[in-house]
């Protein structure tokens, strides 16, 4: 199959799946029944009903935060209502959302106008901040974030992995088996907290946010600096995560390699020993961890919420999670629906670059 | 026929883990990983006999307080039975700060198998015997107390129970589902595979934090502790069996073309026996290992759910959300003993490991005959 084919195949299997995923994820935002009714006793055994049960007839309002909110105006708050059709059936409802998600302009690209290709309405949060920016912006923070998380895991783990599987089972093989085994078995959030720790104590490093306070008074260099060591914590702590993991795949699969038929016909016609370990091995050796840094990608995209929490960093796992509690369905759904979509995404990417690299792969749809 | 299914089975996959067992044996450092972890579980399992205190004892007194230092001397340097001073709260005016100085008025004498909180151990047996103690008023604390006053030290040990068996019964569920699915979907191909893997991967397709999240905070606020576990349980499972239904089926696409395959449909066995009796028994090893390697997974989503505060929740103690304490900085970077339960996740899910790898060196024959330069 070619590979604009597979995409294509790949691209219509993955829209009823999305479709089924957010259905799902309404219906669970609405109809989830985790608030029962709470009773008051006031003595006499009597009680003051608070809180009703969610059910079928009554269920949760998406906007109960934005009602309540001081700052919206009525006016803001009809235009809410109006929005996700809350007087209609439950699925009207569900569509009104779906069509407000796809609002896709074809007339805009002919106008060379890309922006406006797709502006999908998600609607306000419950603090009254417009989705679709807040999503936008803690994306990009954890983009940022991910970008230089994945390139360093790369560039650290592949060099030891190929030193191991080169002494294997030597003495230097067998220690770096150990280390990757404790790097693996180390809680990452525990990591997180001892780094907190560490960033407390030494005063070294600032915790939480992505700049300081002063940000904006910095001159550029200043700036680009501030950033850099808000960084580092986040990038220390995800890095050490991904590493030991890495380590042990590059080991296992230059192993495998090195064990083929070519290896050998290479070192058979008399090739050199370094040639033959970093122009054949290495190189195919590599193949197979394209496809898990795909998935590593789109994994860490949805949030390491547990070392974002912990380190208060503004990404979009600590977005959601807050959503989810809150039970903000403008924004639970919009992160939700976003997140599947970039794990479909990542998957397919890592399918294509894997073909890339090494076309005797056969792609099935 | 009948003469064929009477004769005594040959049964290589259970020879293999023996012979896997034996090898164990032979390598020290795995060996001593499952020493390890059999020591761990062994205490959780006696978390009643061990801990000094019952899960949910505390003193309001001893909020915060540190470790009690144990001395061996007396006043006069002479050495002495083992003997603990009760911590007494002083406010410093200067400071605004409170802290915790030993009260030197009265000694409390360790005791050996002295009599605790009554307990039923395992559910059932009761008993009140403890492996040591002091008697109250006095306190022995080993890791300290955490906010609420409970000694940190026996709460380790009960947490232990809920976290070291959360992975083991939610393999339980996802390895049965994962197995059976998977191997219906790779023995019957064609359509049927293409709906059931479709199903599989829209779950896939949801990131697994997500799933767990939403997943977590639709339960119920007034569930039994019980009933919380079992959820967590089946929360963990409903996530994870996705991804092994896929693998399976992978394998049991190649195993279903060898010959014993068609042999038993040649004398008229149905498809569930085929796929249950003869096909998944070929993956003994694959599932061995992966069961091995799959627990800290879970030991792992557990403690963080209950980090979070949504999986185990107070009073009943977990790994997780002990740690959860620990989230205020400000208790981490005083009381440091508080990341305790951090360190014995780190052990289970390393020795779960190192097992893990050296049973797949084992079982898999490719890794042995590797690297011929």
């Amino acid at each position: 199959m070619s590979i604009p084919l597979y995409i294509l195949k790949r691209i219509l299997t993955a829209i009823p799946t999305l479709l089924i995923i957010s259905f799902l994820g309404f219906f669970l935002m609405r109809y989830n029944f985790s608030v029962g009714p709470i009773d008051i006793p006031v003595g006499q055994g009597q009680v003051i009903h608070v809180l009703d049960r969610y059910t079928f007839k009554n269920p949760i309002d998406p906007l109960a935060g934005y009602r309540n909110n001081p700052q919206i105006s009525a006016a803001a708050l009809a235009e809410e209502e109006k929005r996700l059709g809350l007087d209609q059936p439950m699925l009207v409802q569900y569509w009104l959302w779906l069509t407000n998600l796809l609002q896709f302009h074809p007339e805009e690209l002919l106008k060379g106008n890309l922006a406006g290709f797709f502006t999908p309405n998600l609607g306000k949060t419950f603090s009254g901040e417009d989705v679709a920016d807040l999503i936008a912006r803690r994306a990009g923070n954890t983009l940022i974030l991910n970008l230089i998380v994945v390139v360093l895991t790369w560039l650290i783990a592949v060099p030891p992995g190929v030193f191991s599987a080169l002494n294997w089972r030597k003495l230097s093989d067998r220690s770096l088996t150990v280390l990757s085994s404790i790097g693996m078995s180390f809680p990452d959030f525990v990591l997180a907290l001892l780094a907190a720790k560490f960033a407390v104590e030494s005063g070294l490093f600032p915790l939480g946010g992505i700049v300081s306070d002063q940000y904006e008074l910095l001159g550029f260099f200043e700036k680009i600096w501030d950033r850099a060591m808000h960084l580092v914590l986040p990038v220390f702590v995800l890095t050490i995560g991904g590493l030991a993991s890495l380590q042990r795949q590059m080991r296992g699969n230059l192993l495998d390699v090195l064990n083929e038929e070519y290896i050998r016909t290479a070192r058979a016609k008399g090739l050199p020993e370094d040639k033959v370990i970093y122009k054949h091995a290495v190189r195919n050796a590599l193949n197979p961890l394209i496809s898990i840094m795909g998935l590593t990608f789109a994994e860490l995209l949805s949030g390491a919420l547990l070392i974002e929490k912990i380190l208060g960093y503004p990404g979009l796992g600590q977005l959601t999670y807050k959503a989810a509690i809150d039970t903000d369905t403008n924004l639970v759904m919009a992160s939700l629906i976003m997140a599947s979509a970039m794990l479909v995404a990542g998957n397919l990417l890592a399918d294509v670059l894997l073909k890339l690299a090494d076309p005797r792969i056969e792609l099935e749809g | 026929m009948a003469g064929v299914q009477e004769t005594k089975k040959h049964r290589p996959e259970l020879e293999q883990l023996q012979a896997a067992f034996k090898r164990i044996r032979q390598d020290r450092i795995a060996f001593f990983y499952l020493i390890l972890l059999i020591i761990l579980y062994l205490s959780v399992a006696f978390a009643d006999f061990l801990a000094p205190y019952g899960e949910n004892w505390f003193d309001r007194e001893l909020a915060k307080a540190p470790p009690t230092p144990i001395y061996i001397l007396d006043e006069d340097g002479a050495l002495s039975w083992p003997y603990v001073f009760r911590y007494k709260r002083e406010y410093d005016p200067n400071t605004f700060t409170q802290q915790y100085v030993p009260d030197l008025s009265q000694k409390y004498y360790l005791h050996f198998f002295t009599q605790g909180e009554p307990y039923r151990l395992f559910g059932i047996i009761p008993g009140n015997l403890r492996l040591f103690g002091v008697d109250a008023p006095g306190q022995i604390s080993l890791l300290g107390n955490d906010i609420n006053g409970r000694d940190i030290f026996s709460r380790l040990l009960y947490g232990g129970q809920i976290s070291l068996t959360v992975g083991f019964l939610s393999l339980f569920i996802v390895f049965p589902i994962g197995m059976i699915y998977g191997g219906i979907s790779g023995y019957f191909g064609g359509r049927i595979d293409n709906i059931m893997m479709r199903f599989a991967e829209i779950l896939m397709s949801i990131p697994r934090l997500y799933l767990l999240i939403s997943l977590a905070v639709i339960l119920p606020p007034g569930l039994s502790s019980t009933a919380r576990f079992g959820m967590v349980v089946f929360i963990l499972a409903f996530v994870g069996w996705a991804g092994l239904a896929r693998v399976i089926r992978g394998m049991v696409l190649s195993v279903k073309k060898q010959e014993f395959v068609e042999a038993g449909q040649a004398i008229g066995l149905n498809a569930f026996t085929i796929i249950v009796r003869h096909v998944l028994p070929q993956l003994t090893s694959y599932v061995l290992v992966a069961i091995t390697l799959g627990v800290p997974g879970y030991i792992l989503a557990e403690s963080g759910l209950s980090f979070l505060g949504l999986g185990i929740q107070q009073p009943d103690a977990s790994w997780g959300n002990m740690l959860s304490e620990a989230q205020d900085i400000s208790n981490i970077i005083e009381r440091p003993l508080m990341l305790a339960p951090g360190f014995v996740i780190f052990l289970a899910v390393l020795s779960f490991n190192v097992i893990g790898d050296a049973i797949r060196d084992i079982l898999d024959p490719k890794s042995r005959s590797l690297v011929r330069r």
